[in-house]
């Protein structure tokens, strides 16, 4: 009697389920977790989603081509001036309209510094995520200063219904072009700051290297795209492979993950490729700044935007990965069809097949290192 | 606060006030916020908070628990499939407790109002709103108004006598 | 590759039926020889196309015929193809969730918002909407409903007040 209370195998375990609900300050916005776990490890992940549903699709088939481009804006609200813009490339290609040399700088300058606005979001949600408060303090002192420069462009902090197929809405103010040179002569070195706290920080390396490995053509066959992929080591980059708009003139490094602290893909990575994409994108506006040519930005808006009958793909190179919108046109002035594919939808999807085997403290991180935004993901 | 009762401070050692408005000043400088940001706007309640528009200044810090909380703020669009989550979370709070509704969203349906068959046209059709804020989205100064008129609401209350509900 | 040389080289390499129409950049397929289709596009030493973007359902508006739209890319070749497949209301897709993995999700969001049935999927139920909704918004002639557990849902709050 007294061996079968010492026997250790006697004693029942079983799976539980634990739900990580839609109201968590740390899943980035309403998504629900099914986690199975035994005791502390996770067996199986089950993402629910759906939470913030807003019907975005159906609102596209009753308005106007735009009056679309300010629900754009809010599904992917950190980073709605690339949503704005893939939206009005995809339409230029229907409509086949040339636009002026100034409305092309003026928008990749403005795509630039909202590509470094997103990334100091999700690199200080992800050390908030792993328990490091103070960063993320920095990176939003950092963000209001980006903030303010788009309030003086169009009067807007967070939303800002910008670029409209045809051009953009309103051209430069004055001295737009000194402030932001000004801010990037600032920024620069606060990134070797963020560098010295966080990312050489033993902690943080602990927490976040080898953890959540993404082989590169599982994460290629999962539809994973952006900083996520180029942590695998897949040097894949819509603005260098298959430039639009006018990146192929400009001279920039594409960063990918080397598995320098760990193995290749892993959640240090793709944290690591988001703080040198902010020094590439940098690097850009400075070459953009020292070509733009003057003009008039409202010439090639149509006046009336009534495409062909026929269906286009138009794909770019978002903060978070590849959007894509796909629209069928039937003449009218409405569109029939217009679905976004949005790149957090399918990075999330990898979710369950990554964090097989690791603790719940380490989802969280996996979670983090992905940078999802719950607003484009249900639309 | 009322000015006389600093000045008696500068003067005597003996402050003589009402308990209810010494309560009621307690409760409205000290709000721990319930962080249910949801869409869009929970990144400007987040940037209320953060280094620039501080709000840890006002007493103010965010929970991330019901329970801990005295003051909900329903930041960005419900749905109906969230309805029902926010109702619970509503009733796990525990008194006094109130509820701002920022932005357009959660005021009436917002931009989704027309066509949204899944939005909740206003999140008042669910628990009882307190004070709402307007803008898509609000800056985090119009929160912060918004949060001073629920103090101002805060202080005009009467906690000791029973009140009919 | 360039398109026309897409649609030569699959239809050279099976003895199933594509068509294209006039125009467009898109192969349309049948229901019946999609899986085979599938295997050549992502097996095939030329195609390659090992990156499924985007899964697309759509309402033609005439009430009786939806479609599905598959756009793939390949990372290695850096060409596109386009894939469609048009049915009635009621016939089901085979699924190719455990072809391309990025399938699973987008074939559930398209059952969900068109009712579009997959075969074969591992997992076909609503994604984005709660299970008990009933109906498919996106297609034209979606009503919306009145009362939803007990909240009202119509666009116009006149008649609650």
């Amino acid at each position: 009697m007294e061996d079968q209370l010492l026997d250790k195998s006697v004693i029942e375990t079983g799976e539980m389920i634990l739900n990580m609900g839609p109201q968590h300050p740390s899943t980035h916005g309403v998504l629900r977790l099914k986690i199975h776990t035994d005791g502390e490890i996770v067996s199986k992940i089950e993402p629910i989603i759906g939470y913030l549903h807003r019907c975005f699709e159906k609102h596209c088939e009753q308005l106007p081509y735009e009056q679309i481009v300010p629900f754009t804006d809010r599904c992917d609200y950190l980073a709605s001036m690339h949503m704005d813009h893939a939206f009005s490339i995809t339409v230029e290609k229907l409509l086949d309209i040339e636009l002026p040399e100034r409305v092309e700088y003026i928008r990749v300058i403005v795509a630039e510094l909202q590509r470094i606005a997103s990334h100091l979001i999700a690199v200080g949600a992800f050390g908030l995520d792993v328990g490091a408060i103070t960063p993320f303090t920095w990176t939003l002192r950092d963000r209001e200063r980006i903030l303010d420069l788009f309030e003086t462009l169009c009067g807007a902090r967070l939303l800002y219904n910008y670029i409209w197929p045809g051009g953009v809405s309103h051209d430069l103010p004055p001295l737009f072009v000194e402030r932001t040179l000004k801010f990037l002569d600032y920024f620069d070195p606060q990134i070797d700051e963020l560098n010295d706290l966080l990312t050489t920080n033993k902690i943080f390396i602990e927490r976040s290297a080898d953890v959540g490995v993404i082989p590169a053509d599982i994460g290629i066959n999962f539809g994973v795209s952006g900083p996520s992929l180029r942590g695998s080591g897949v040097n894949f980059d819509l603005r260098k492979n298959e430039p639009y708009s006018i990146y192929g003139k400009f001279d920039f490094d594409v960063p990918i993950g080397k598995g320098e602290m760990g193995t290749v893909g892993d959640c240090w990575d793709r944290y690591y490729v988001r703080v040198l994409e902010m020094r590439e994108s940098a690097k850009i506006i400075r070459q953009a700044c020292a070509q733009l040519p003057a003009g008039d930005v409202h010439v090639a808006m149509p006046k009336k935007i009534r495409p062909d009958i026929g269906e286009v793909y138009g794909r770019y190179e978002s903060a978070r990965g590849d959007v894509g919108f796909y629209i069928i046109s039937n003449g009218k002035n409405i569109p029939l069809r217009v679905k976004m594919r949005s790149p957090a939808f399918c990075n999330l999807s990898i979710l369950s097949e990554i964090s097989e085997g690791w603790m719940i403290s380490d989802v969280i991180a996996i979670l983090g290192s992905l940078d999802i935004v719950l607003g484009e993901i249900d639309r | 606060m009322d000015p006389t009762l600093l000045g008696q401070f500068n003067q005597d050692n003996i402050v003589v006030e009402k308990l209810d408005n010494l309560i009621n000043w307690s409760r409205a400088n000290s709000l721990w916020y319930f962080q249910f940001g949801l869409a869009c706007c929970a990144i400007e309640m987040m940037a209320a908070a953060g280094p620039r528009h501080d709000l840890d200044r006002f007493g103010m810090i965010p929970r991330a628990t019901p329970r801990q909380s005295d003051v909900m703020i329903v930041a960005g669009t419900v749905t109906l499939k969230m309805a029902e989550r926010v109702k619970r979370l509503y009733e796990q709070m525990s008194d006094p407790k109130y509820v701002i509704s920022m932005g357009s969203c959660s005021n009436s349906g917002g931009p989704y109002w027309q066509y949204g068959y899944h939005v909740l046209k206003g999140v008042d059709l669910v628990v009882p709103v307190d004070v709402y804020v307007p803008g898509c989205p609000p800056r985090p100064e119009a929160l912060i108004q918004g949060l001073f008129e629920l103090q101002k609401k805060i202080k005009t209350e009467t906690p000791l006598r029973k009140q009919a509900k | 590759m360039t398109f026309s040389k897409i649609q030569k080289h699959i239809e050279s390499k099976t003895q199933s039926k594509i068509s294209i129409e006039e125009g467009k950049e898109a192969v349309f397929v049948s229901p019946n020889n999609w899986i085979e289709i599938a295997q050549i596009l992502i097996n095939d030493s030329d195609l390659e196309f090992n990156y499924l973007m985007c899964i697309s359902s759509y309402d033609k508006g005439d009430n009786k015929m939806y479609g599905v739209a598959y756009n793939f890319y390949s990372t290695n070749r850096q060409h596109y193809l386009e894939v469609r497949i048009e049915i009635e209301d009621g016939t089901p897709i085979p699924s190719i969730a455990n072809i391309w993995r990025s399938a699973d999700w987008h074939e559930r969001e398209a059952y969900d918002m068109i009712g579009i049935v997959f075969e074969g999927h591992p997992n076909l139920k609503r994604i984005l909407l709660s299970d008990d909704w009933e109906g498919y918004p996106l297609r034209k002639i979606f009503k919306e409903p009145d009362y939803y557990h007990g909240i009202p849902v119509p666009k116009d709050k006149s008649y609650w007040d």
